[in-house]
């Protein structure tokens, strides 16, 4: 029995980077986030 | 709140407040099920007594021992963030895109198009540059904090204008500097118009390039025709492939419509693979209901068995070393949009606005032309602001009938102009939409955890 998470952040987590209102308006999933690495 | 599906043959959980995407055998997903509102020694005596042997007492403590820490790191059975996101106003999101409709007019008819067919019944069909300025002075103007601008030239066809998008294009570089900001163009075509001056003009200038094509010629033609009623198809198509070509690693989509016609959508995915185009987007067609073209509910099942077989696709050549994009599939769970994204959606009607070739502001493209939903114009800027704040509220905070949704981090409360048609309410829901959503989203979810390293 084995569990594989596919990825290693949460959307808890972007609550601290996020916001700041850069990203493209666009399904609004799969825009990548300029902050996501910061 | 989870979400546990089976795909071809694998088993996937969504943590669906925390997005973590979990992929097990049958056994890992029906402990996980279990473990929500049972201990762990109660879980494994339920697993013992139904596995027949085939999971020993050893592997199951281990799993579980596995699952408390997802647990502890708040990747499993997680806390709705909801609680911790302040309600949107208007305030909190200025303007940063315009749809500029440069052309209220068009060179096809074809049958489904929202916009009447292309052709709106303006009175003054093309956008002159004096509005065109006006209008990037507006967001210039109204979109005070924020860097990256986006335009995007539609209509009509916006390739009868392509003038005046020259004109734009140009006035907007201009200002950037001066006023510390970057646009960024799309442009939208049927490609009749496109010859190689205007091909390299769109890929010097463009940063995306949407190309409108329906599949198969037969598809494409049923609907894509010029006004002497002819199709579409054997124009446009070596354009397009030519475009294709010169555009190399630039952004480009081959933009699809699926109707009744073609619940068999499949098969133009494949015809376009064939054709070399590797960026696709299928859209469901936007109809009223009682329309021959429209989807009905008892279409979703076909609709569902598509989708199951794009995205068999995708994996089968992401496997060969020959992967292709699929607009709806393309997901960024790692470093995709922040909640405060996910929570509002695309921004219509406040960070979002489409423009008339009048220089008319309506919350998008979809709204334009009704004019309950004017907002104002791009020269006396906004006058209807109680409407620019309904939709600066409109979120997941307000959508009762989402609160619930497993993919509401992923819609987003879906699109305000299909929920007002199909509602009377843009906070209401599109029903058959959210279905058709839910159904991509869990073969996006499936292909992305299947092509993962």
């Amino acid at each position: 029995m084995l569990i594989k998470t596919i990825n290693k952040r949460t959307l808890k987590d972007s609550l601290k980077r996020g916001g700041c209102g850069e990203c493209q308006t666009s399904g609004v999933a799969n825009q990548p986030c300029e902050n996501a690495n910061r | 709140m989870l979400h546990q599906f089976e795909l071809f043959g694998s088993f996937f959980t969504l943590d669906v407040n925390s997005g973590s995407l979990h992929l097990t055998d049958k056994f890992g997903a029906e402990a996980i099920k279990l473990f929500e509102y049972n201990s762990k020694e109660e879980c494994i005596r339920l697993l013992l007594d139904n596995n027949n042997g085939e999971i020993s007492e050893e592997e199951l403590c281990d799993f579980f021992e596995n699952l408390q820490v997802l647990k502890d790191e708040d990747k499993l059975y997680s806390p709705d963030i909801l609680p911790y996101i302040k309600a949107p106003n208007k305030k909190d999101k200025p303007l940063k895109a315009l749809c500029l409709n440069v052309a209220h007019s068009c060179n096809l008819c074809c049958n489904y198009c929202f916009a009447a067919a292309g052709n709106f019944t303006d009175k003054q069909p093309l956008m002159p540059l004096s509005v065109g300025k006006a209008a990037i002075d507006f967001l210039i103007e109204s979109s005070k904090g924020r860097y990256n601008l986006d335009v995007d030239f539609f209509g009509g066809e916006p390739l009868l204008s392509i003038d005046v998008v020259k004109g734009i294009v140009e006035y907007a570089r201009s200002l950037e500097k001066t006023h510390k900001k970057h646009f960024r163009f799309t442009f939208t075509t049927n490609g009749v118009l496109l010859n190689d001056d205007i091909m390299e003009y769109l890929n010097t200038n463009m940063d995306n390039v949407v190309l409108s094509l329906d599949g198969r010629r037969e598809v494409h033609d049923y609907f894509r025709k010029a006004p002497n009623g002819k199709g579409s198809y054997d124009v446009i198509v070596p354009k397009f492939q030519k475009f294709a070509e010169i555009r190399r690693d630039k952004e480009y989509y081959i933009r699809a419509t699926f109707t009744r016609h073609n619940l068999d959508f499949f098969s133009d995915i494949l015809h376009m693979l064939d054709l070399g185009f590797n960026e696709l987007s299928m859209e469901p067609v936007v109809a009223v209901p009682d329309s021959p073209d429209a989807i009905k509910e008892e279409d979703l099942p076909i609709i569902f068995e598509q989708y199951e077989l794009l995205a068999k696709e995708m994996i089968d050549r992401n496997k060969k070393g020959k992967p292709f994009g699929f607009y709806h599939y393309n997901i960024t769970l790692d470093e995709g949009p922040c909640a405060y994204k996910l929570l509002s959606g695309c921004g219509t009607g406040c960070e979002y606005m489409a423009v008339t070739p009048r220089g008319e502001l309506f919350p998008c493209h979809r709204f334009v032309g009704d004019e309950r939903f004017l907002l104002g114009d791009v020269f006396g800027g906004i006058k209807n602001h109680s409407l620019v704040e309904e939709f600066a509220q409109n979120s997941l905070l307000n959508h009762e009938e989402c609160k619930n949704c497993w993919a509401k981090y992923f819609c987003a409360g879906g699109c305000a102009a299909n929920n007002f048609e199909a509602s009377g309410s843009i906070s209401g829901i599109y029903a058959i939409g959210c279905e058709m959503f839910k159904k991509r989203l869990e073969c996006a979810l499936a292909v992305k955890a299947l092509c993962a390293d």
